[in-house]
């Protein structure tokens, strides 16, 4: 395998439990794999408690349950419950369609620590358009509900082309709802957003726009909010340091039991991802080949292996590199020393001219029917 | 944003302190983020319980570790906690 010399493997302190990839919404942009509909099994209520427990003994302390939508899944207030006596830090990460006031008490019961929502707009036309459901009037409520009882409030907004020019009724939105945190995530290419990139990227004057807007409100409001801003790298000289390096941090657990360095590794050939209903956490974080695959900097083919800055940025993004430049193994193409960087300027220049054009091809949203021609 | 010193001080509520085995230290978590505490700064914050104002933290912590002059260390350490939403005073 490609990180095979001895390195020092720190345990994992993220873990995302990705408990189902239902969902109501069909956001264009979900980080899901294109084929989720080929993936329909959901691994049992026993089987998440044994993952939450070995990892926890590990040392993971942030849990993140996620999908799809958690909501979803009838035993979420079990497992909650159950990680909360382990001592996790519990996020839910959901879409707040569908949230009732009962069951926000129940999870408060179970000891749910944070609530995290998605809004996918300012106004009610584009968040519906863009969720593929109508679900913008839902959303609003379950804000405040979840600031009624008391839970720390994080609003999500991803951010595209559809959206960027919202921002500033985004940040008006987000101060109105009392949000503690505001998660400005500018739209990352993988899944489905990979596949409608030339509808979704905003060009370097839109980023550039809206950055500076999000700058200055972030300002203004220090004192009550925070503000997140996922950077868009594509636009940067350097790539990002994903996943704080390869099996250093993260652990992503698919709803199939599919134990993944990262929750796009899916798409990534040859990693032979193993499940968590066939071997331990432990087995799979320390032995695994697809943990190891990419552990250290041994894998790394130039400009990386000479590069004085491959312990910052870990190469980048090895999705990101399959996808764009077809081998996993080349440096992240964001980055500018990078031999392949042009098909960032490519991807750039493309979106741009669709934008401009007339007969912009239409969205595909995320939903079983479209996910079947994967 | 400084210390009232008549005022309580207690944690916030939007934030956890936690001991944390694995890794020997205790941490501050939040939405999606942890701080990984020294002991002093653990031991500070294990005082702010909402029963206590700062010259109280002062002399317990003082009485705790057998020592004195630690009231400049604690104040500069508060007011990095207040700032960033660690604790509260009402």
């Amino acid at each position: 395998m490609a990180g095979s010399n001895k390195i020092n493997i720190t345990p994992p302190r993220w873990l995302l439990a990705e408990l189902t990839y239902k969902c109501p919404l069909q956001c264009p942009y979900c980080s899901n794999p294109l084929d989720y509909a080929q993936h329909k099994d959901e691994i049992s209520t026993e089987d998440w408690k044994r993952v939450l427990s070995e990892a926890r003994k590990m040392g993971a302390v942030q849990l993140g349950f996620s999908g799809g939508e958690p909501l979803t899944r009838p035993d979420l207030a079990e497992l909650v419950q159950h990680s909360r006596g382990l001592g996790y830090y519990t996020n839910l990460i959901t879409s707040g369609y569908g949230l009732t006031e009962a069951r926000i008490l129940k999870l408060k019961e179970a000891g749910l620590d944070h609530i995290q929502i998605s809004i996918q707009a300012s106004t009610q036309d584009l968040n519906d358009h863009i969720a593929g459901t109508e679900s913008f009037q839902s959303k609003q409520e379950v804000a405040r509900l979840v600031k009624k009882h008391g839970y720390p409030m994080v609003l999500c907004v991803v951010i595209h082309r559809e959206n960027i020019h919202q921002m500033p009724e985004i940040l008006a939105m987000a101060e109105e709802l009392g949000a503690d945190y505001l998660e400005l995530a500018n739209t990352q290419y993988y899944g489905w957003a990979h596949a409608n990139r030339d509808l979704l990227m905003p060009t370097k004057e839109q980023y550039e726009k809206a950055e500076k807007i999000a700058q200055d409100f972030k300002e203004k409001v220090a004192d009550k909010m925070k503000i997140y801003y996922v950077i868009p790298d594509f636009h940067e000289d350097r790539p990002k340091a994903c996943m704080n390096g390869w099996g250093t941090t993260f652990l992503t657990v698919a709803p199939d039991g599919m134990a993944l360095p990262c929750h796009s590794a899916r798409e990534l050939p040859n990693l032979d991802c193993p499940n968590v209903t066939e071997y331990s956490v432990p087995e799979i974080w320390n032995e695994s080949k697809a943990f190891n695959f990419f552990r250290g900097t041994a894998w790394m083919k130039e400009p990386c292996s000479s590069c004085d800055e491959k312990d910052k940025d870990f190469g980048g993004c090895r999705c990101q590199a399959y996808l764009l430049t077809g081998d996993m193994y080349n440096t992240d193409p964001v980055c500018s020393k990078s031999p392949e960087n042009s098909v960032i300027q490519a991807a750039i220049s493309s979106a741009r001219e669709s934008a401009l054009s007339a007969d912009e091809k239409p969205l595909v949203f995320r939903n079983s029917k479209n996910s079947k021609q994967y | 944003m400084s210390i009232n010193p008549e005022k309580i001080i207690h944690f916030s509520p939007m934030h956890r302190l936690q001991w944390e085995e694995a890794q020997q230290k205790d941490v501050i978590l939040y939405p999606e983020g942890m701080v990984e505490l020294n002991q002093s700064s653990a031991e500070i914050l294990k005082m702010c319980d909402g029963t206590r104002a700062l010259d109280e933290i002062v002399s317990d912590l003082e009485a705790k570790f057998s020592t004195t002059d630690l009231k400049n260390d604690i104040i500069a350490f508060l007011e990095v906690a207040l700032k960033n939403g660690w604790i509260k005073q009402d």
